[in-house]
């Protein structure tokens, strides 16, 4: 299968197989105008199989969305149809309004136009707890 | 300014200057009786409440300070549709301190965002009751004398009952506390609670299904009540509220230093028969609550013997 290279945009690689739709509806990519390719279940050395997006447009990406999503994704940035930057992601700090808290209790189920406030508390896990109720989210199983 | 939502937002040696000022209340009253005079506390009380709000209120009183607020969300804008920051925004400008009870966890950090004078949590839903772990530390260092090298058998509904979460939070920050948890399997306490103690070097804990079994190495027992308004089904509260009654007889095995406590209110969780026996102090440990509440709003407040300690 062929897919055309991209002159101005980005790859999002090492996206975990099957991971790929959720980074797109995250994104919201379905938004943009250009081309936009998701490519699953690609042979991988390193993975076995991997999933890749392809942008035909240099956007703004949220990072701390992606990070929660899957730290292990690499951003490639094609400039002129050259590779002009790789960047890996790290779990992020602190997330604000990339995921809601589930507990039925917390007060961000009743209070209007509150940020939704998440805190890494184990990195190794990828464990997020909100800052409201404590409720714990785990980014790799969620 | 700072606010209580949490305890750990007080370190060790503030907390310990509150219960040293809590101790210097109890020994003279009448020094601090008109501390707090021309301050109002407002109490916002959005679940019903009889120690916690009294107590504030009482707390007040004797500081020579007055009192508003309101006993239910139905008494309040609230029933309205009202938010909690608009809320407090409005008291923040009637009262020099709120006193905040609310049935949503983490309600107290939105106050606390908007508000323009000091919050206390005064209990949100099942997550924290700060000022009832003060009140325990409190009976604690009185009673037993110290607040380490303990075992602290943690007895009923450790999922919801937010004192529990409150206390081992502030526990674990002092040396040497071993937690034993008594509870059914659905009632046992969160993953974050358990956390909590493994990452303090020193403090540790064990899980445990009977009362009985554990009673002999306990210094503390602390039971709590299997909380109705916490369970969305009805069924389920039925099932699980009488797993652990304790008796007269079950203290049997027990150490004669032992303390029983409890936040009150109880249902049928301590026997009757407990009450007069030299183990019981959660009686005294409500009394307690007062004058730690005095001490807290000193602290907050910045005035008297609490002026500098937060």
């Amino acid at each position: 299968m062929k897919i055309d290279e991209i002159q101005n945009g980005i790859v999002l690689d090492h996206i975990k197989a099957g991971r790929g739709m959720r980074v797109y509806h995250t994104l919201r990519l379905d938004t943009l105008d250009c081309t936009v390719a998701i490519i699953k279940n690609v042979k991988s050395e390193k993975m076995g199989k991997k999933d890749i997006i392809k942008v035909d447009e240099a956007i703004d990406i949220d990072l701390d969305a992606l990070g929660f999503i899957d730290p292990n994704i690499t951003i490639n940035i094609i400039r002129d149809g050259e590779l002009v930057e790789k960047r890996c992601l790290c779990a992020p700090e602190r997330l604000v309004n990339v995921i809601r808290c589930k507990n039925p209790r917390c007060i961000t189920s009743s209070e209007q136009e509150i940020d939704q406030i998440f805190l890494l508390r184990d990195a190794e896990k990828l464990t997020y707890r909100c800052i409201y109720c404590e409720a714990a989210y785990r980014g790799k199983e969620s | 300014m700072r606010h209580l939502i949490d305890n750990r937002d007080l370190t060790v040696s503030e907390t310990d200057a509150l219960l040293n000022l809590a101790d210097a209340i109890i020994a003279n009253p009448r020094d601090y009786q008109d501390a707090c005079a021309y301050k109002t506390i407002a109490t916002l009380f959005y679940e019903p409440s009889t120690r916690t709000r009294l107590s504030f209120e009482a707390a007040m009183l004797e500081l020579g300070g007055r009192t508003l607020g309101f006993a239910s969300q139905d008494t309040s804008s609230a029933s309205k549709g009202e938010s909690v920051a608009d809320t407090i925004r409005v008291v923040s400008s009637y009262a020099d301190i709120i006193a905040m009870r609310h049935p949503k966890e983490g309600a107290p950090v939105i106050a606390a965002k908007y508000a323009g004078v000091p919050i206390i949590n005064a209990g949100d839903g099942g997550h924290n009751h700060p000022t009832q772990t003060l009140t325990d530390l409190l009976t604690i260092r009185r009673e037993v004398g110290r607040l380490s090298d303990l075992t602290v058998g943690l007895c009923g509904d450790l999922k919801f009952g937010r004192t529990v979460h409150s206390l081992v939070g502030a526990m674990v920050r002092y040396r040497q506390v071993h937690f034993v948890m008594i509870s059914p399997n659905e009632l046992k306490a969160p993953d974050y609670v358990l956390e909590l103690i493994d990452r303090q070097a020193g403090c540790s804990y064990e899980i445990c299904t009977s009362m009985e079994d554990a009673m002999d190495r306990l210094d503390i027992l602390y039971m709590t009540r299997v909380q109705r308004e916490r369970f969305f089904n009805e069924a389920d509260y039925v099932r699980l509220k009488d797993s652990f009654i304790l008796d007269a007889a079950k203290l049997h095995g027990a150490k004669p230093e032992m303390i029983v406590m409890h936040p009150l209110p109880r249902v049928n969780e301590i026997a009757v028969n407990v009450d007069g026996t030299p183990f019981a102090k959660y009686f005294e440990q409500a009394r307690y609550g007062k004058y730690i509440r005095m001490a807290l709003i000193l602290g907050l407040l910045n005035l008297s013997g609490g002026a500098g300690i937060l």
